[in-house]
Parts: structure tokens; sequence; C-alpha cells
């Protein structure tokens, strides 16, 4: 059996795929929530104005959530995963918590016009563990487009489709 | 601006090439341009959270948001039809209780988005967007309209192949899936730089459906099946590869 293939999500995807509170994986008035942002830009260094990122993640204890809710979330479940898309300055943010346990990153999904497939990418946190297999594996310079910055109240993590600084995309197959 | 000869020599010049997933780097989709990575995908096994899905139920999802005809006080115009398969991973398991979102023109060819100026009328009694659980076989069902050919940008006189947007997870997060579902037969399939983008025609196949008189309901609505083959899932084992 041949795998569907993928194919761009497109510059219509707003009418299907985000929704209110998709961003919000632990409301912003929470004391625990962090920021995890960012910008999304294509090898001109301009912004992608049309992309959608998905983060899927661990919650701080590490463990991995099966809980249904993120569509109408109700401030209290945590499901681990949510759904923005970028704004007229290639912006995206989420509210969320830090991850934890043994894989303590964000899988993150691009998805954007102009991109045929969607992109897999990880963001990890800012003093990750100096072992960590995908990491130990790329130059100083190519493993720093994994790590999100620290930043007070929140974690920042860019995102390059293309050229300077290109982020490290990942195969899993 | 490029002209449709233009675009088709950019397609024929990689068409065939192997390769069962789209060529990131397609001069023929101009806005692939600088939006593609120009490095390789580092290979990594999957660890953690990228073994597992998230996970949609009841709260999520009504039933009556399979239902694109219902969505509004009349009906919308255009040929009513069910849009059903199953969703399964590349061993023929099925992907049970997961979620399926699709979005889509109307019978005009026309989006409900700000974005989309195409002249063609919206259908006030059309959005295009729905969504649903699979069951336990894997199996998803849509009742929507036919979505027509619509034009765009790319070139001069560029129009796409009727399609369906699907967004589909898998029981792994590495098995995400947003592609785009065709109908069999469509003129515009060999002029399309988005389709065409796919060199390897088993592959491209994969993504057309067909119609089913056996889904069909009688005086109501044609019928289109889909099955959906995900990439294997890392947490099951593969011994059902062989037999695929
Ligand atoms: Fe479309």
């Amino acid at each position: 059996m041949i795998p569907a293939p993928g194919q761009t999500v497109g510059p219509f995807f707003h009418l299907g795929l985000p929704f209110d509170g998709g961003n919000e994986l632990v409301p912003p008035a929470d004391p625990a929530a962090i920021r995890l942002h960012g910008n999304v830009a294509d090898g001109d260094g301009n912004p992608v104005p049309d992309a959608l990122i998905e983060i899927w993640q661990p919650g701080p204890d590490g463990s991995v959530v099966q809980e249904p809710g993120s569509f109408h979330r109700d401030g209290w479940t945590f499901t681990g995963w949510g759904r923005a898309a970028t704004d007229a300055d290639g912006h995206y943010w989420f509210s969320t918590c830090a991850p934890g346990g043994s894989a303590p990153f964000f899988a993150v999904t691009v998805f954007a016009r102009g991109l045929l497939d969607r992109l897999f990418t990880r963001a990890y946190l800012p003093s990750p563990d100096p072992a960590d297999a995908l990491l130990t594996s790329l130059s100083a310079q190519r493993r720093a487009t994994l790590i999100a910055q620290a930043e007070p109240r929140g974690l920042r993590f860019d995102i390059r489709l293309q050229g300077e600084g290109e982020t490290v995309f990942l195969s899993h197959g | 601006m490029s002209t449709q000869a233009d675009i088709s020599a950019q397609i024929g010049a990689v068409a065939g090439l192997s390769g069962r997933q789209p060529r990131l780097d397609y001069p023929a989709y101009r806005s692939s341009s600088a939006r593609h990575p120009e490095l390789d995908p580092v290979p990594a096994d999957p660890e953690g959270v990228e073994l597992w899905a998230p996970c949609f139920g009841r709260r999520d999802v009504d039933d009556a948001e399979a239902d694109l005809t219902r969505r509004h006080a009349g009906e919308p115009i255009g040929e009513r039809m069910v849009v059903t398969g199953r969703v399964v991973d590349s061993g023929g398991r099925p992907v049970a209780h997961q979620l399926v979102e699709i979005w889509q023109a109307n019978a005009a060819g026309r989006y409900w988005h700000q974005r989309d100026q195409h002249p063609a009328p919206l259908d006030p009694h059309f959005t295009g967007a729905g969504r649903c659980l699979t069951g336990a076989d894997g199996t998803y069902r849509f009742l929507t309209v036919k979505p027509g050919p619509y034009p765009w940008r790319n070139h001069l006189n560029a129009w796409r192949p009727a399609h369906i947007h699907f967004s589909v997870f898998g029981t792994a997060f590495t098995q995400r899936l947003v592609t785009q579902m065709y109908f069999p037969g469509d003129p515009l399939f060999d002029l399309d730089p988005i389709y065409q983008s796919i060199t390897d025609p088993k592959a491209r196949q994969a993504l057309l459906s067909r119609y089913d008189h056996s889904i069909t309901t009688p005086e109501h609505s044609t019928g289109y099946r889909w099955d959906i083959v995900l990439t294997g899932s890392h947490r099951t084992p593969f011994e059902a590869e062989g037999n695929a």
C-alpha cells in the first residue's frame, strides 16, 4: 500500500484548521503558563504570514498526555497539543508549560502556503541534555536552531524555512 | 508572468523522477522558491511524544460537523456527495477514533475566505469546513458538495483541479498528514504544479478518490471513496509491512 503523499496546506487553511483557544494549552492567566513563540521566515528573511504551527508535548512531569479536549478547552485539562497560525508579521505564539521527562522537547510541525509538505522539527528547552542523540549529531551552528531561547516569561523559537540559519528539519523514515 | 507552457516545461523536466512525497523544491510552484529547505532533513529516531498522537473525542467533535450541507438554514448549490473511506497505516491497521478535518471550495470554486477574490459566487449556505472522528475500523464519512476547480495566480490562466483539503492524524505524531483529495479523470491534472510535484505517478494516484455507486444515496447524493494510507507507526511492530 502506497502512503498518501502530502500536499501544501495552501492559502485557505484558515477556513478549516485554526480554532479559538488552539494556541492556549494552558490559560495565559495561569501563573504556571509560559509563552512559546517566534517568527517564521522564508529564504529571503521575509515573514511567512500564512504558516500554521502545531506543537505536541509531554507534561511537566514527562508524561505523554492522552486526554481529549483540545478543541473545547475547559481551562483545566492539559491535552499537550496546540495549533497556531502565524499573523501578518509571521509570528506565532502558544501559552503552555515546559515539557519534562526524558525527552523534554516540543514536537513541532510546520505547514505553509508554498511548502509542498509538512516539516517536522523539535524545540528543545534552553539547557538540553548534553548527551541528546539528535543534538550531538549536529554541528554547533545547526544545533542552535533547535534550542529555544529563554525569556523572562517563556521561550522563543524562530523557524527559518530556508537559507542562513535554516532550521534543522527531521525525517522519521 | 509565466505561461502554462513555461510551467508545463518545468513540470516535464522532472516528471517521472522517483519520490513518493512532493518535491519541496519545485520551481513550477512559484511560491515554493523561498519556502523550501535547502538542506536535507536530518534522520531522527522518534522519541517520547513523537511515538504518540494527540487524542480527540466526543467533546471535541460533534457528529453534525461531518455534514457540510447542513451548517446553514438552506441547502448549498452543487452536486451533493458522500466522501468516505478508511484511515489505515501502511500495514493496513485501522486508525481508530482519530480526527479527520476537511476544507474546500464551493461548487463554483470559491472559498469562504477573505483571500479568495476569485469572481465566482459565494454560497450563503456553504462554508466548506468539516471534521469527524474515525470509527473503530478507521472509517470516516462526510456529506458535502463537489468543489469546483478554481483559478490561482501561480502563472497566467492557472487552474487547480477540483480537490478537498484533508488533515489527518495517525497513532503517532510522525504520521501527521495534510494533503488534498482529487476526483478521477480531472482534465487539469497534467497542468497543475501542486499535484505534479509528486513526480511518481503511482504515488500521485494515492490521492485520487473513485466513484463508488454503493455509497451513493438514492435521489440524494453521489459517492466517492478514498482510503488514506499513512506511513507506518514506529510504536507498533512492522511485521505486517511485508504483506502490504
Ligand atoms: Fe484548495
